[in-house]
């Protein structure tokens, strides 16, 4: 099934890349909910490149789960530039083949993070069930919609959101496994990703409350319009950072290395911030920020350098076989 | 006249068998033994652990479980479908015949997102289900009803034909030798249609123990109660263990493999003893 949509997506892809034969072409092996803003800044970007340099640019995405995503890149997809959901994703693509250099997160400036995110609820209208804050996701009878995060980035975020939370509020990692342990307790549907996780919860009416990321929050509450959910900012989340690089390997290979730096590059520039605003995504650049912070709530947000020590650290102790994910699941523990 | 001269359609035995041989290697036996080297990578004890942790053993019962039950419910309703379908003759026969192959046809995905749309607590049948007490979509219900629907056409396309070479003269016969309808069923009609029903579950079975793309979206994945083997296979690629991913797919394969082992020596059993039966 995997092998054959993967086949499938290749053969779409180099389809494709016939069509333009004669003009450069980029693909950008993004994460599952980018669809949208990359879309918009791909042609925006074409668009400049084309009156920079006169030549006519083709950029392909391709979306989905930000782990099997890397898998694909590792196992021969060739992507120019990856933009996933986390860095231990782009880590993957070091340790396994030498695709990236080990130090590529220092590349580029903001932890190569050109836009961030963070983790709000989305509840139905009038909030019923009061939803407030983390504490409530833990209160009997609540459920909780997340993707699973052994296989969703998003949902990686969404647990260390509400691990940190814990961690501070009930003195360290035992209060906060206890925690997390309750509001997994309540989780109804563990989606395989994020864009599932938010059907779930918006068409199929499942579950009082979805652990989101902030912008596909915010695409959800664009679209339903009238379907009833609304946003609920915590007092405390986790701060996203949604990395991107170009994979050197692939890049060298095709002589693409100048158009990929600079489409990179194009994310961080006004312009780029402005439509990762749009989109949802919390822009780096002060200007555009302070344009754009009625939409996004002020709360306290914590990083996973900080709180965690980092991605590696925070998957082994969290996510690995045996880690607390699968502690919190394992029965007579 | 002897075997070796008579005259086949296809010449050459040599010819062929290599050609067959060789297409089996390259699609079938070559992928496999790829996937068991892999597997051997990690060895014996990282392999035990890996198939043997409480998530895996939960994920086994769910899979093979639900397609146990997936399998015994078109064991009864298949044949009862081929039977309809053989037997009479109706307007839209036609059609539902046709219809009967869509589960083959319909990417497995769509399936998924459709059945789960139905099921779901504010879907056509799922609102009056759920009204009733019930729960169907995300509970491992809701997997065994994917399961049914994916496996439906094997039940009914391996006993179909079987039913068709079935002449009604064989019934007419029992009766008149005074036979009642349930002594014809389980005595003449039954003991012929067996060894293409446990074709049918063995293949239904074993296609069920693998499924994916539809059971996803309808299961909840939760572990230790709607996760399927499948998806601990995935989970463990998302995580970069090849090794792991590839330990619990042996053992589907395995399971897969003795089941349909276990069902050919059945069949062939049956099929000897009727025969056995018929020479007294």
């Amino acid at each position: 099934m995997r092998s054959v949509f993967t086949a499938s997506l290749l053969l779409a892809l180099s389809a494709l890349a016939t069509t333009a034969l004669a003009d450069t072409t980029l693909l950008n092996v993004s994460y599952d909910p980018t669809r949208e803003l990359y879309r918009d800044f791909n042609a925006a970007f074409a668009a400049k490149w084309k009156q920079d340099t006169g030549e006519t640019l083709k950029i392909n995405q391709s979306h989905g789960g930000s782990g099997k995503q890397s898998r694909s890149v590792i196992d021969g997809l060739e992507a120019d530039v990856v933009t996933l959901a986390l860095a231990y994703d782009i880590d993957a693509l070091a340790e396994h083949g030498g695709l990236v250099p080990k130090d590529w997160q220092k590349r580029l400036p903001q932890n190569s993070a050109p836009y961030t995110s963070t983790i709000v609820f989305l509840v139905r209208k009038g909030n019923p069930k009061a939803i407030k804050d983390w504490d409530d996701l833990a209160r009997p009878g609540i459920g909780v919609i997340t993707p699973n995060p052994k296989t969703s980035g998003g949902a990686r975020w969404n647990y260390l959101a509400a691990w940190g939370y814990a961690a501070r509020k009930y003195g360290g990692d035992a209060g906060a496994k206890d925690f997390v342990a309750k509001v997994y307790r309540n989780v109804l549907v563990l989606d395989t990703g994020a864009r599932g996780a938010t059907t779930t919860f918006v068409e199929r009416g499942q579950g009082d409350v979805l652990l989101a990321w902030e912008n596909e929050a915010l695409l959800a509450l664009g679209e339903s319009g009238g379907k009833g959910v609304e946003i609920v900012a915590p007092s405390v989340s986790i701060l996203a950072e949604p990395p991107v690089s170009v994979v050197d390997k692939v890049v060298d290979k095709r002589g693409t290395r100048k158009v990929a730096e600079a489409y990179l590059k194009y994310l961080y520039s006004p312009e780029g911030q402005e439509i990762a605003a749009k989109h949802g995504y919390r822009p780096r650049d002060a200007g555009v920020a302070a344009k754009y912070a009625s939409r996004f709530p002020q709360l306290s947000m914590f990083s996973v350098d900080d709180a965690f020590g980092g991605w590696q650290k925070a998957q082994a102790a969290h996510f690995a076989d045996g880690g607390t994910f699968d502690q919190i699941y394992t029965p007579g523990r | 006249m002897s075997l070796r001269r008579r005259r086949h359609a296809l010449p050459g035995f040599g010819l062929t068998l290599g050609i067959s041989l060789a297409y089996l290697g390259l699609i079938v036996l070559i992928p496999l033994a790829a996937l068991a080297l892999k597997s051997a990578t990690i060895g014996p004890l990282a392999f035990w652990t890996a198939v043997t942790s409480p998530r895996a053993l939960s994920a086994y019962r769910v899979t093979f479980g639900c397609a146990a039950i997936a399998g015994l419910i078109n064991l009864v309703l298949g044949p009862l479908l081929a039977w309809v379908l053989v037997r009479y003759r109706f307007p839209g026969r036609k059609l539902i015949d046709a219809l009967v192959d869509l589960p083959f046809a319909l990417p497995t995905a769509v399936a998924g997102i459709t059945l789960t749309a139905l099921y779901a607590s504010n879907g056509w049948l799922g609102r009056w289900i759920e009204a009733a007490g019930w729960k169907v979509a995300y509970t491992p219900t809701g997997i065994t009803v994917a399961l049914t629907f994916v496996s439906l056409p094997f039940l009914v396309r391996s006993v179909q034909p079987v039913l068709e070479q079935l002449e009604p003269d064989i019934e007419e016969a029992a009766a008149t030798l005074g036979a009642g309808r349930l002594t014809t069923l389980v005595k003449v009609i039954l003991p012929m249609l067996w060894p293409a029903i446990l074709t049918g579950f063995a293949l239904a079975f074993a296609r069920a123990v693998g499924e994916y793309g539809s059971v996803i979206f309808i299961a909840g994945n939760l572990p230790m109660m709607s996760e399927i083997a499948p998806l601990l296979i995935v989970a463990k690629l998302d995580a970069y263990d090849y090794a792991g991913a590839t330990a619990i797919a042996v053992v589907l394969l395995l399971a897969s493999f003795v089941a349909l082992f276990l069902i050919n020596v059945l069949q062939l059993w049956t099929v000897r003893r009727r025969s056995a039966e018929a020479r007294r």
